[in-house]
């Protein structure tokens, strides 16, 4: 019989099998941040133990690095002290780190592709659940703990039971202003947020092929968010174009024997998944969560769900719950949700196509009268491109704040953060009570919906905007 | 690790269901660089709530944390774990956790039980009933039984891989088990293509 996608990286990364135990997998690639290394490296010094592959580890700052006065000392003591002990850490051991300041300080799941580090048919791990980002390659890429970051940095191997496989199918293709981030929003909506417990995820189908690599990142990428180990699509001629030349990617001869490999690497005709799910682009349009979990989800064009219309108890419970907590009520248009803020940026939607795309919303328009709009590239690369073509000055042109790379308010683990009450149309990931800011209300959104929101200053797509004021070429600066 | 074989203790009943990690433990927690101090950030946000069960003194000291189903959703952040076990719990029940939630608990020696939804219902009576009642998570018989003063208690069976119940009962160190297979690990290493990626060259 033949395997899957995953199967065949699994397998080929098996170190030892053995009756009873878990399988012993190889790790081709850590990535390291701040937030769940300290301890692991304190592990280590503890048992006098070394990094085992220092060739296989990189580390960036991403998690509370500021995004204004970079060049400043932090101002969070706390913060401060943990991007500090990172920094002694990759000293002391050895580690490759990109600080604050690096032109290739990034968040880590921007900065591993960019550089050509993520690669088919490779293992990747991080402390971060959304290191399924990297599966847009056709790696084998899921988050792990602070105890496991401590294993691979001592063994480069973890020992882990394999996932069961479920194909996630889109056939068809996007309608015109349906995007990577509405797609992968509406998947999660249909399985739920512990459909994908146990499993790894492949996206296929018409729709996922004709996905450029950093839209297959935003649907790996939120994986996780359905619960899933990890999340994949097989790669092809847009994932070899993509590495082609890149910083790490393979050379010569190499490359040649790289794309040979990378090219097995496709489910097999015969190959039986152990669950799938069909989607139906065509049927898709622009998606927006109206809950308190990235499940709690529906069309823009829909309405607040009505708790009492959920069968199962504990999901009624939930949406109640959810609208006490986003102060919404049952029935309420969901373009009727007025915002005060709109971030654009994280692992999920920090690219420069996602930053080209809320600027060709944004050009000649303006974000309205109290709304505050944040743009946070995902890497400074990212940014230095985004300047180049000018994005910068649109984004600052109608009225938005542009700042320096990091995770920033998709977390708030530094000072960009919803105050008590302030509802925010957000590019990321996770919609969770407290998530950008404690009593802060997200909605996640694709950054076209959250640019057309930024201009009419409540829950939008790009076709509501009636194109008063639009062309209207706009001074810098302006507001 | 510490190893685990049976624990007793008083149960709270945590009626949520898709308790993310956020909610256990909230980001600015994360700057921390210990694994210890994290007990006043459990539940951070709902414990201001003089209401949320953490909070009722019928509860305190309790073990024993059940919970609705998908426990430990998003974040991988084993801070999670360290703050339930700093604040005192030695097992958490649950018809469903988010998968590396469970995996960093078991390395951590937090026990997590998966029993049916009707089981987790019955043990929320339990515990709401009779805050005194004891739960017994028994990993050695991998069986969970709880003592009602004025009912007919309960008892569950429930499954754990035999790998990680043998490591959780002796306390075992992954990493010093793994590098038992070093010779496994050179010979793969010596066999890795050259095409893979390196961070840095040698």
């Amino acid at each position: 019989m033949g395997r899957t996608l995953a199967e065949k990286v699994w397998d080929d990364h098996v170190v030892r099998r053995a009756e009873g135990e878990p399988d012993l997998l190889f790790i081709d690639l850590h990535l390291l941040h701040e937030v769940t290394s300290p301890q692991a490296f304190d592990g280590l010094r503890k048992s006098g133990r070394q990094v085992r592959r220092l060739d296989l580890t990189i580390a960036t700052e991403d998690h509370n690095t500021p995004t204004l006065d970079i060049d400043k000392p932090i101002a969070d003591p706390v913060s401060r002290v943990q991007l500090e002990t990172l920094r002694k850490n990759c000293a002391d051991f050895g580690v490759r780190l990109h600080p604050l300041g690096d032109v290739e300080q990034g968040v880590v799941h921007v900065v591993g592709p960019q550089l050509g580090l993520t690669q088919p048919g490779t293992t990747v791990v991080c402390g971060d659940s959304h290191t399924s980002t990297h599966g847009a390659f056709g790696a084998l890429a899921f988050g792990i703990g602070t105890s496991q970051v401590e294993h691979v940095l001592a063994t480069q191997t973890l020992p882990l039971a394999r996932p069961r496989t479920m194909a996630i199918t889109v056939g068809g293709e996007l309608p015109d202003g349906v995007t990577a981030k509405d797609l992968i929003l509406a998947v999660i909506a249909r399985i739920g947020t512990g459909g994908g417990q146990g499993y790894i995820l492949e996206y296929r189908g018409q729709a996922i092929e004709k996905l450029s690599m950093e839209a297959r990142m935003t649907i790996c990428n939120m994986s996780i968010e359905a619960g899933a180990r990890a999340g994949m699509i097989a790669p092809d001629e847009t994932t070899f174009a993509y590495l082609k030349d890149r910083d790490h990617a393979p050379r010569g001869e190499d490359w040649d024997a790289a794309v040979a490999y990378w090219k097995t690497l496709r489910t097999d005709d015969d190959a039986v998944f152990d669950a799938e799910v069909f989607i139906d682009a065509t049927e898709l349009a622009p998606f927006v969560t109206w809950g308190t979990n990235p499940g709690q989800g529906a069309p823009l064009s829909s309405h607040v769900p009505d708790p009492a219309s959920y069968e199962d108890a504990s999901e009624r419970h939930a949406a109640e719950k959810a609208l006490e907590y986003m102060g919404l009520t049952a029935g309420q248009a969901l373009r009727d949700i007025s915002v005060d803020t709109v971030f654009v940026g994280s692992c999920t939607n920090g690219r420069i196509e996602d930053l080209r795309s809320a600027a060709s919303i944004l050009d000649g328009r303006k974000v309205a009268d109290g709304v505050r709009m944040l743009v946070v590239p995902g890497s400074v690369r990212v940014a230095l491109q985004a300047v180049e073509e000018g994005l910068d000055k649109v984004f600052t042109g109608a009225g938005a704040e542009w700042r320096h790379a990091g995770c920033s308010m998709c977390l708030g683990m530094n000072p960009d953060q919803l105050a008590p009450g302030e509802r925010s149309a957000s590019t990321s990931n996770r919609n969770f009570e407290g998530r950008q800011g404690k009593g802060g209300r997200t909605h996640l959104v694709s950054p076209q919906v959250a640019a057309a929101t930024a201009v009419l200053g409540r829950l939008a797509s790009p076709a509501d905007l009636s194109d008063a004021g639009a062309g209207a070429p706009t001074p810098a600066g302006a507001r | 690790m510490e190893a685990f074989t049976t624990h007793t203790g008083r149960a709270v009943p945590l009626r949520r269901s898709n308790v993310d990690t956020d909610q256990i433990i909230p980001a600015h927690w994360l700057k921390k660089v210990t694994r210890d101090g994290f007990e006043d950030g459990l539940f951070e946000a709902w414990r201001k709530d003089p209401e949320f069960v953490l909070n009722q003194p019928r509860y305190a000291g309790a073990t024993v944390l059940v919970a609705g189903p998908d426990f430990g959703t998003g974040s991988s952040r084993e801070h999670a774990v360290w703050a339930l076990q700093n604040y005192g719990f030695k097992a958490v029940i649950s018809s469903r956790f988010a998968d590396i939630f469970r995996g960093n608990s078991l390395k951590n020696g937090l026990l997590t039980v998966v029993l049916d939804q009707p089981v987790v219902d019955a043990l929320w009576e339990i515990a709401e009933s009779d805050p005194e009642a004891e739960i017994t998570v028994d990993l050695e018989a991998r069986q969970v039984r709880a003592a009602a003063a004025d009912g007919p208690g309960l008892t569950a069976d429930f499954e754990l891989d035999e790998n990680a119940r043998w490591r959780l009962l002796n306390g075992l160190d992954d990493i010093s088990l793994t590098l038992q297979n070093e010779a496994e690990i050179a010979a793969y290493e010596a066999a890795r293509p050259s095409f893979k990626p390196r961070t840095i060259t040698a």
